[in-house]
């Protein structure tokens, strides 16, 4: 089990309770889709996403990004037990849904720009290093029930 | 050899030309201490590395930081010539200093966050995957040397 410092679980949630999921889920997805563009084809049923403007205002990846945030919230509230929390997730982007793994890391890393651009001089290395191990602990949950 | 639009080429200078060796160097240099501790084992004559504070007071610290942000000027200046601008220090980084090349990986990531601190939503989507491609191209430049 991850081992989660006093200032580390403050940290999570005060990020958390700080940015709009409305904003930031949209942002950091579209983001992903435009810097890492492969990721593109596990959403072909979303319609158009040929340049990053189509991107930015396709309502499907808006939602998305707002599911994105929501199954994070549920990793916030369950810092010690994450694992446990992400199963079926997991279980379904590996067994239905098929995304390579690799992937997570990339969304993780648009999120991290995303919330650092929020939160400007406030997101300063010991909460950098906060959101990031908390993005470790999820990417590997979500990897977890691969084979 | 990389190719590079003009969009590109501007997109990277335009960036550039908005930081300030001297005030981010040390806090990029810092981000990566902290944010990746065991990068701290190549500066074992730094000193007082053992605490998030020593790490943000330490001037051998801040000394490094402003020395590797001027070396990426070099890159920004020769965007088409990478590998030879960089030829010398990826000899060093491997046979003399032995740094592990993911760590440049690591460097551009904390770099890419600090830009992203400062720049907040200046940094588009578009702008990052131009930044992340520049820094890319760097890291695989610096690890050009290594066998």
């Amino acid at each position: 089990m991850v081992a989660w410092t006093d200032f580390e679980r403050v940290t999570i949630k005060d990020i958390f309770s700080k940015i709009d999921y409305e904003v930031v889920g949209p942002a950091a997805i579209s983001r992903c889709l435009i810097v890492y563009p492969w990721t593109q084809r596990y959403f072909a049923g979303f319609g158009n996403l040929y340049n990053a403007a189509a991107i930015k205002s396709n309502p499907k990846v808006a939602a998305h990004g707002k599911v994105i945030m929501e199954g994070l919230e549920k990793a916030v509230k369950n810092m010690d037990n994450i694992k446990a929390t992400f199963t079926e997730l997991s279980t379904l982007h590996s067994e239905k849904l098929q995304v390579d793994p690799d992937n997570f890391m990339l969304l993780g890393d648009c999120l991290a720009i995303v919330v650092a651009a929020q939160l400007g001089k406030d997101f300063t290395p010991e909460v950098h290093a906060a959101f990031q191990k908390f993005l470790a602990v999820v990417v590997s949950s979500l990897r977890r029930q691969y084979y | 050899m990389v190719k590079w639009t003009e969009l590109e080429r501007s997109t990277v200078k335009a960036i550039w030309e908005k930081i300030d060796i001297d005030e981010v160097g040390p806090q990029i240099w810092a981000r990566v201490l902290i944010v990746y501790p065991w990068t701290e084992r190549y500066f074992g004559s730094f000193g007082d590395l053992f605490t998030i504070t020593a790490i943000l007071k330490n001037d051998k610290v801040a000394a490094h930081g402003k020395v590797v942000l001027k070396a990426l000027d070099k890159a920004v200046n020769n965007m088409d010539n990478m590998k030879r601008t960089y030829a010398d220090l990826s000899q060093l980084h491997f046979q003399k200093l032995e740094v592990d090349p993911d760590s440049f990986r690591l460097l551009a990531d904390c770099i890419t966050i600090t830009i992203a601190c400062k720049l907040k939503s200046a940094l588009s989507p578009q702008s990052q995957a131009i930044w992340q491609k520049f820094l890319y191209a760097v890291v695989d430049a610096m690890s050009s040397q290594y066998r």
